[in-house]
C-alpha cells in the first residue's frame, strides 16, 4: 500500500522545439495523501490533460520528479521500465465517458484488470463482484454496458479503476455527463472508496456542483499549479440537499 | 484470462457470421476451381482407364485420337493382332458432335466400337442400366450425363439410335458425355455426305473419262462404291497378353506396322500435360487471383473491425493490457473469420459442385491444403490491423 501518496515536484512538459516550442507544464508541484480526494481545476488549455497524462505514465514529462509512495517513477527520465504494468497495478483511471469495453459484460469489464495482472478468473470475478456490490451495481453484473444508465456505467468504471486496489486514481471529469444529483453521488462513492482503500484520488473537473466537496484544490493556470483550501463539504449531505 | 476475441465475436456474432458467410462463398468458388481442375485430370484418367487398352495405335506423326485427328485403315487391326504379345485389338472412332435427343441438342463424343461385351477394347467398362451393344446398327450406350433413358431415341446425323444401355463417368477430356455406337454406324456418321453431295460426286465421277472408260464395265460402279464407304478408323486399341511389356510391344508395332503407338502412361501425359494444360493454367490464375482477393477482403474486414474499436484499444492499453494480448485478439478474430469462411466455403462447394456441367472433384487433400492457405492468408491479413492497433496511443483514451 502507498506510504505517502503521490508526490510531484517541479514537473515540466514541453512540446515541439524552436519556434514551435510550447511549455505545457512549467513546474508543477503537487502532493496527494492516501485516502485523500483533491480537485484539479483550470481553464481549457491550462495543462490539466497534460498533467493527467504525465501522472498516468502515458506521456513522458520533460523534467521534474514523480513519486508513488516510496517508489520514484520519474526523475528526469522514467525509473520504471514497464509502464503498462505500472499503470495496471498502481493507477486507476476514470474518464469523462465510462469507456467500458462494449463486448464484455459488467462483471468482466471490472474483472479484466486483475486477469491482466495474472489473477485467476474465479478470483478476479469474485473481487470484481464485491466491488460492484459495494457500488450498488452488483445486480447488473451480467448486463452489457449498453444496457446500463449513464450513472450505472460510471459506477462500473469506478469499480474498474479500483479493482486492482491502486494507490492512485486519476479521474478526468468523471461527472461531466451526469446531472447534479448523480454527479454528487459519484463523488460520494469516490470519497468512500478513497477512505476504504486508502487511495489518493485526483479529480479533474469544471463541475461547479462538485468543487465544494474538495478539501484541497489545485488550480492550474499557464502550466503552474496553485494550491488552495476547499470547502470540504460532505457529498452525502449535498446529495440530500439536492434531493430536498 | 478471458478470450477478448471470442467475446467480441459473440457480441456482434450476426455481423461476424454474415461476413464469414460472404467470405465463405468466395472460398467456395476457390475450392470449386481447384475441384474443376481435379475433375479434368480425373476425367482424363477415367477416359484412359475405361478404354480398357494397353496401347493406342494411331496414324503416324499424330498425338492420337483424343488430341489430334488420326485415321488409319480399318484392317490395320488384323496385322496388329498377329504381333507377338497382342491379346486383343479393336478399331475405334471418336467424333465430338451435336446429337439430337428429346427435342434438343446434346454435345457428345460419339465413340464407334465393335459390338461386344465388357472387357473388349473400347467398350464401356460397366453399365448402370441396360445392356452392351449387340446389334450391328442403330443401338447406343449413353453416359447418364447426356440425359438419356433406356429406350430413348438419339438422332446422330440422319440415323436414329435406340438407347440400350447407360453408363456413368464416361466423358471426353472436354467433359462431354460419351455415346457408344456400332463401329460401322460411327464410320458412316464421321464420313457421311449429304444426298445432294453424293449425287454431285457420282455425276462428276461419271463425267471423268479415266473412271468411265468405254469397254471397262463395272469400273465406274466400283469407284463410286469406294467413294461412299469409309474404310478408316481413328485408332486401334490393343490389349496385351500377360507378361509382355507395353513399351516393347509398342516398339514392335511402330517398327513393323509403320504406325504411331502410345502406352497408357504416354497417353496420360498427352491428355493431362498437353490437352488440359491451358485450362489448368487458366484455373491456376483464377486460384491466385481469388486467393489475393480473399486476402484483401479478410485484411479489409479485420482492419475495419479493428478501427471501429480504436477507443476500446486505447482504453485497454491505458489500463495496462499488453500488446501481445491486443495482437492476439485481432489475430484470433482473423483466424476465426478464416475458419468460418472455410467451413462455409467447403459446405457451399460440396453442395453446388453436382450442379456444375463438368465433373468437380473435391479431394480431402485439397481441402486440407485450402484450409492451411486460408489460415496463412488470415494471419497475413491481420498484420495490417495489428500494426494499426499497436500504434494506437493510450493517451487517446484520456483525450484533452
Amino acid at each position: 500500500m502507498l506510504g505517502n501518496g503521490i508526490v510531484i515536484e517541479g514537473l515540466q512538459k514541453r512540446y515541439g522545439s524552436g519556434d514551435t516550442l510550447v511549455d505545457a507544464l512549467k513546474g508543477v508541484d503537487m502532493q496527494v495523501a492516501p485516502a485523500e480526494v483533491v480537485g484539479l481545476v483550470g481553464p481549457s488549455g491550462s495543462g490539466k490533460s497534460t498533467l493527467l497524462k504525465c501522472l498516468g505514465a502515458v506521456i513522458e514529462p520533460s523534467a521534474g520528479r514523480m513519486r508513488l509512495g516510496e517508489k520514484i517513477i520519474y526523475d528526469g527520465g522514467w525509473k520504471i521500465r514497464d509502464l503498462r504494468a505500472l499503470r495496471r497495478d498502481n493507477i486507476g483511471f476514470v474518464f469523462q465517458a465510462p469507456y467500458l469495453i462494449p463486448f464484455l459484460d459488467v462483471l468482466d469489464n471490472v474483472a479484466l484488470l486483475p486477469m491482466l495482472a495474472g489473477e485467476r478468473n474465479g478470483v478476479a470475478r469474485k473481487r470484481a463482484m464485491e466491488l460492484l456490490e459495494a457500488l450498488d451495481v452488483g445486480h447488473r453484473a451480467k448486463a452489457m454496458p449498453a444496457q446500463l444508465s449513464g450513472g450505472e456505467q460510471q459506477r462500473v468504471a469506478i469499480a474498474r479503476a479500483l479493482v486492482n486496489h491502486p494507490p492512485v486514481i486519476l479521474a478526468d471529469e468523471p461527472t461531466a455527463p451526469l446531472d447534479s444529483q448523480r454527479a454528487l453521488a459519484v463523488i460520494a462513492i469516490l470519497n468512500d472508496m478513497a477512505r476504504q482503500y486508502e487511495t489518493a484520488i485526483i479529480i479533474v473537473t469544471h463541475d461547479e456542483k462538485i468543487i465544494p466537496t474538495f478539501r484541497r484544490i489545485y488550480h492550474i493556470r499557464d502550466g503552474r499549479t496553485h494550491e488552495e483550501a476547499g470547502e470540504g463539504k460532505s457529498p452525502h449531505e449535498l446529495v440530500k440537499t439536492e434531493k430536498a | 484470462m478471458i478470450s477478448l476475441a471470442g467475446r467480441d465475436i459473440l457480441h456482434g456474432w450476426v455481423r461476424f457470421l454474415m461476413t464469414g458467410f460472404g467470405l465463405g462463398l468466395l472460398i467456395g468458388v476457390t475450392l470449386s476451381m481447384a475441384g474443376i481442375y481435379r475433375g479434368m485430370v480425373d476425367d482424363a484418367n477415367v477416359l484412359i482407364d475405361n478404354s480398357g487398352a494397353d496401347l493406342w495405335v494411331v496414324q503416324q506423326g499424330t498425338l492420337g485420337p483424343y488430341a489430334e485427328p488420326s485415321s488409319l485403315y480399318e484392317d490395320s487391326y488384323r496385322s496388329i493382332l498377329g504381333m507377338a504379345g497382342v491379346a486383343r485389338a479393336a478399331n475405334v472412332t471418336y467424333l465430338t458432335m451435336q446429337v439430337r435427343h428429346g427435342g434438343g441438342d446434346v454435345r457428345a463424343m460419339v465413340v464407334g466400337v465393335v459390338p461386344g461385351g465388357p472387357g473388349e477394347p473400347g467398350q464401356p467398362g460397366f453399365l448402370v442400366a441396360g445392356r452392351h451393344l449387340t446389334g450391328g446398327h442403330y443401338e447406343v450406350v449413353a453416359d447418364v450425363k447426356a440425359g438419356c433413358a433406356l429406350g430413348d431415341t438419339v438422332i446422330i446425323r440422319r440415323n436414329r439410335f435406340r438407347v440400350v444401355g447407360l453408363t456413368r463417368r464416361m466423358v471426353s477430356s472436354g467433359g462431354d458425355p460419351m455415346l457408344f455406337i456400332p463401329l460401322k454406324d460411327a464410320q458412316e456418321a464421321q464420313f457421311l455426305k449429304d444426298n445432294d453431295m453424293l449425287l454431285q460426286q457420282r455425276r462428276r465421277t461419271a463425267q471423268n473419262p479415266l473412271f468411265n472408260r468405254p469397254g471397262v464395265p463395272g469400273l465406274l460402279d466400283a469407284i463410286i462404291a469406294s467413294q461412299t464407304t469409309s474404310v478408316y478408323v481413328n485408332a486401334v486399341l490393343v490389349q496385351l497378353k500377360p507378361g509382355y511389356a507395353p513399351e516393347a510391344v509398342g516398339k514392335d508395332i511402330q517398327r513393323w506396322q509403320r504406325l504411331q503407338v502410345y502406352t497408357r502412361s504416354q497417353m496420360r501425359t498427352i491428355l493431362v500435360d498437353k490437352l488440359i494444360a491451358t485450362s489448368a493454367k487458366q484455373i491456376g490464375m483464377f486460384l491466385v487471383i481469388l486467393s489475393i482477393v480473399s486476402a484483401a477482403i479478410v485484411a479489409f474486414i479485420i482492419y475495419t473491425m479493428t478501427m471501429a474499436k480504436i477507443r476500446e484499444i486505447a482504453v485497454l492499453k491505458l489500463i495496462g493490457t499488453r500488446n501481445r494480448v491486443i495482437a492476439s485478439m485481432i489475430l484470433q478474430q482473423a483466424i476465426g473469420l478464416g475458419a468460418i469462411g472455410f467451413v462455409v466455403g467447403k459446405i457451399a462447394a460440396t453442395l453446388w459442385s453436382p450442379f456444375f456441367p463438368r465433373y468437380v472433384l473435391l479431394e480431402p487433400g485439397d481441402a486440407i491444403r485450402g484450409f492451411i492457405i486460408v489460415m496463412v492468408i488470415s494471419v497475413l491479413a491481420s498484420i495490417l490491423a495489428i500494426t494499426a492497433a499497436l500504434k494506437v496511443d493510450p493517451a487517446e483514451a484520456i483525450g484533452g
